[in-house]
């Protein structure tokens, strides 16, 4: 005799499981940001150690540094499910699969996209960004994040148990996402000279919104697609 | 309201043949279009005031952009359609389109880049329009490589149906965000890829490229379409008395 | 208008003819692509038709 689970009780039993499946494997949890920081210190390499410089391309380094950091996270999002078979059972199990994967993806930004998000500050110090600016890198990061994590949702699970999948992936989300680098870099930007990145800040939000509102019917439709 | 039309059309031998029957009614006057919108564009309209007769290299440049986003809105379509109503020939149509549309995308970019050469001095520039085609084209890229991917038919339609229509819903989307970082580095002026004033007697040329183009489109549509109609086919019967003929 | 001067294309031929190339080229491609492709699926179903018969 089994109580059937709630749709929201499914939801936050399926955050928290990833969740703690996550950080059993600390050393998995910490390579987006590594991967962050590592890219993020390549412009100062290639370019010029001059803050002043670096201060004029902040915006967009912390953006591309993010955006790679978060695609090499996405891998992670199905893969041990799909490998293990957990993936067949959340399918058969009849509990709303756009609910799931809703759950899903915020697991993985918690996982992912957060704490690229707080690393941000010191990184974007680095790269000569004024103090003023940091709540704006921080806020243009977590909206960005969150948007990457919605889009490459729909590209892994559509992109599922195949050879070569990763490459793939980053080939889809990377068109997808170029919208949300403009804003989100310029945001970062506006910032740094000073004037308010209000607008920049709200069409993020807008996108995200969208991103969250759509996206978890095409990665239920995805997954339903890849695992049949 | 009686269906059965419909999905007699949609039957693959049927499809099949009126796609053979279609194709040179879309084909010749195609040919014929793009002859007259040759000659219209190269020979009778006059040379632009500003451009001289560089300005000529629109007539292949904006029906090609045209058709790029044409086809990929045609594409989605019957991407959402096959995925919906579950109608092989939709995804027929789809896959077929998929590379017709990536090589107009890629002419648009490579007469936009042709074009700027003589009007900026460059090979290359960041201009709205000429961006918005690039990232079009890695969409394209994206469908194409996703159906090659994966191996069983039936998953590669369905999947390269959803990522069609997220693309699509999308594409506003970055058409707005190019357009508007366009726009910062350059203040009041909009580069229009040195699109000029139209007068009346350099349109029709326009227009009549236009549809010559979407007349081609649609005969090689037909063709592709036979094509992976016959790859998709598992019954036989019809197959044996058709390809015996 | 005499040859050269339709040739030289005000100074533009360089770039105009190149594009129109272009068009063309692609234009026969995509003709000549799908044909081959039609061809292709023919012979394997026709191929797949024949192996069929002689299983059953």
């Amino acid at each position: 005799m089994t109580a059937r689970t709630g749709a929201i009780d499914a939801v936050w039993l399926m955050y928290r499981r990833d969740l703690v499946l996550a950080f059993r494997h600390w050393d998995q949890l910490a390579q987006p940001v590594v991967f962050f920081a590592m890219v993020t210190t390549l412009f100062p390499l290639a370019l010029s150690p001059e803050l002043g410089e670096l201060r004029q391309l902040a915006g967009g380094a912390l953006w591309v540094a993010a955006l790679l950091a978060a695609l090499l996270g996405l891998e992670f999002l199905f893969r041990a499910d799909h490998a293990d078979g957990t993936l067949e059972q959340l399918l058969l199990s009849g509990q709303p699969l756009t609910l799931l994967s809703i759950a899903k993806g915020v697991a993985h930004w918690t996982i992912c996209g957060l704490p690229l998000v707080l690393v941000s500050p010191l990184l974007a110090i680095s790269l000569g960004v004024p103090a003023e600016a940091l709540r704006t890198v921080m806020l243009s990061l977590a909206l960005g994040t969150g948007i990457l994590s919605a889009l490459g949702a729909i590209g892994a699970a559509l992109t599922l148990g195949l050879r070569r999948g990763s490459v793939l992936l980053s080939l889809l989300v990377l068109p997808l996402a170029m919208p949300a680098l403009i804003f989100g870099a310029r945001g970062i930007d506006m910032a740094i000279l000073g004037d308010s990145a209000r607008g920049p800040l709200l069409l993020l939000a807008s996108m995200l919104v969208l991103a969250l509102t759509l996206a978890p019917f095409a990665v239920a439709a995805a997954l339903r697609i890849s695992a049949e | 309201m009686d269906w059965t039309w419909l999905h007699k059309l949609a039957s693959p031998p049927h499809a099949y043949r009126i796609a053979a029957l279609l194709a040179p009614w879309f084909g010749w006057p195609a040919f014929l279009l793009i002859v007259v919108g040759l000659f219209g564009g190269l020979v009778l309209a006059p040379a632009d005031y500003q451009q001289g007769d560089g300005f000529r290299i629109l007539y292949v440049h904006a029906p090609s952009a045209w058709m790029s986003m044409f086809i990929y809105a045609t594409m989605a379509t019957a991407a959402a359609i096959g995925l919906i109503w579950r109608i092989k020939l939709a995804h027929g149509v789809a896959a077929a389109s998929a590379p017709v549309g990536a090589w107009f995308t890629f002419l648009a970019l490579a007469t936009g880049s042709i074009w700027g050469k003589p009007m900026w001095g460059t090979w290359w520039v960041w201009d709205a329009r000429l961006t918005s085609e690039l990232i079009l084209l890695f969409l394209y890229f994206g469908l194409i490589a996703l159906r090659t991917s994966i191996e069983d038919r039936e998953r590669a339609d369905r999947a390269t149906a959803v990522l069609a229509i997220v693309g699509v819903v999308n594409l506003p989307i970055i058409h707005y965000s190019v357009y508007w970082w366009n726009t910062l580095h350059q203040g009041a002026t909009i580069t229009k890829l040195g699109k000029p004033s139209i007068s009346g007697d350099m349109l029709w040329p326009l227009l009549v490229m236009l549809a010559g183009f979407t007349l081609y489109y649609l005969a090689v549509l037909m063709t592709r379409l036979r094509a992976e109609i016959l790859r998709r086919e598992r019954d036989a019967s019809w197959l044996r008395t058709e390809l015996a003929a | 208008m005499n040859l050269t001067e339709f040739l030289a294309m005000g100074g533009y031929g360089a770039f105009v003819w190149p594009c129109f190339g272009l068009l063309v080229a692609v234009l026969i491609w995509n003709v000549v692509a799908a044909r081959r492709l039609h061809a292709d699926a023919r012979r394997q179903a026709l191929r797949r038709l024949a192996a069929g018969q002689e299983r059953s």
